[in-house]
């Protein structure tokens, strides 16, 4: 596998050539914000958080599905790619109903963290509030689609790592929905193995365990890469990190 | 097939359910083609029920939400079995500036309950009589919501 040289915000670094832009950085130490992006997962570009600007391209493209190439200089921190980075978490929150303080994830919520970390501490648009539907069918867990950024890492741990493909996205635009199977309630789904994967790697707190009330819930996603490469590595029991 | 063709000669049932297995098989029931089997499922039923998104997401071999995601994402394809009659509310930028937006909000409600299938467009290109609704194919032009109302509230005999 052939090596590419670039620069990333004033460093050189190396990297696979067929690795992104994203897991170059993070390899090398320098944290790209994102919420859809998830080690394991193939990449759907959907939350746009990890924009970053290439010299030489007009546009912003996406870190997590942009490859590196040789030569490349890649900014990812000024002060226009915060402007955006903010705005698109304004925009989340005012898309559906994030009240952290009555969330049960509030203290572990990846946009939550996000927020506090790009200094995000008003929202300039009028939230929107729509009702959707919360649905406990499941007995298991529960979906609150207010919570839901639409990120789809539930659709794609469901296709690709379970291979169930209980879940996707219903609709468009602010209609999107993410359905499971045919739209019926969660706990009616014939394709649902109920193993909670979905629950797991869902960065808010749509998707989350029934019996757990605000700030209880905690997510666990260090079991992805395990899953994901523990047969290439013939690994057969997992490293438990203590807790 | 052409996708234009009216839904107005729907074929017996029985016909029917040969009809979509012979598209489905001209396409060697490959998911790839889904979208050209929902047009094809909803010329002849008029719309895409549950029971016929299931059948073809088995016979397609794709995830059923798969299916519903895609049918969703399109406009065209209705989930409801089409009601007696048919209006359109143009939502283009002139008729939205006339106030289409109060338009549609009155007429949605007077179509609920009644025997009308209510749809928006985009810009019926005659934005000169803006705000407009077509009614069973009969434009009425610079409507207010009132009239409309009253025309989707069954006093018209279509």
């Amino acid at each position: 596998m052939s090596v590419r040289t670039l620069e990333v915000d004033g460093r050189t670094i190396t990297a696979m050539a067929d690795q992104t832009i994203f897991s170059a950085a993070w390899d090398n130490g320098i944290r790209i914000p994102r919420l859809c992006h998830l080690g394991g997962l193939p990449d759907a570009a959907a939350c746009r958080l990890c924009l970053v600007e290439i010299e030489g391209q007009k546009r912003l493209q996406s870190a997590c599905t942009t490859k590196v190439a040789e030569d490349m200089v890649v900014r990812t921190d000024t002060p226009a790619l915060q402007a955006h980075r903010k705005l698109i978490i304004e925009l989340l929150f005012a898309e559906r109903n994030h009240v952290c303080s009555v969330c049960v994830v509030n203290g572990a919520c990846e946009l939550q963290t996000l927020a506090a970390e790009l200094g995000v501490d008003h929202i300039r648009m009028k939230p929107q509030y729509p009702k959707l539907p919360v649905d406990v069918s499941h007995h298991r867990f529960g979906i609150d689609h207010n919570r839901c950024i639409l990120c789809t890492r539930c659709v794609r741990v469901c296709d690709s790592v379970e291979g169930a493909h209980t879940w996707d996205v219903a609709g468009r635009g602010r209609n999107s929905l993410i359905i499971s199977d045919l739209g019926e309630p969660w706990g009616e789904s014939a394709s649902c193995t109920s193993c909670g994967k979905c629950v797991q790697v869902c960065p808010t707190g749509a998707l989350f365990s029934k019996g757990k009330t605000v700030a209880e819930m905690r997510k666990d996603r260090s079991f992805l890469q395990y899953i994901v490469t523990a047969r290439e590595k013939r690994l057969w029991i997992a490293e438990r990190k203590p807790r | 097939m052409n996708p234009t063709a009216p839904d107005l000669n729907i074929p017996a049932s029985d016909e029917r359910e040969k009809l979509l297995e012979r598209a489905m098989a001209r396409h060697h029931n490959s998911g790839d083609a889904l979208i050209e089997i929902l047009h094809t499922a909803q010329q002849l039923y008029g719309y895409l029920s549950r029971p016929l998104l299931s059948k073809m997401a088995r016979r397609l071999n794709l995830p059923p939400s798969h299916v519903l995601g895609v049918a969703t994402f399109y406009h065209l394809f209705r989930f409801e079995p089409p009601k007696k009659h048919s209006a359109i509310v143009c939502l283009g930028t002139a008729c939205y500036a006339s106030g289409a937006g109060q338009l549609l909000a009155a007429a949605q409600q007077s179509a609920s309950e009644g025997e009308w299938t209510l749809t928006t467009g985009r810009c019926v290109g005659s934005c000169g009589l803006a705000p407009i609704a077509i009614c069973d194919g009969i434009p009425l032009a610079r409507v207010k919501p009132g009239d409309l109302a009253a025309v989707l509230g069954g006093k018209h005999d279509g």
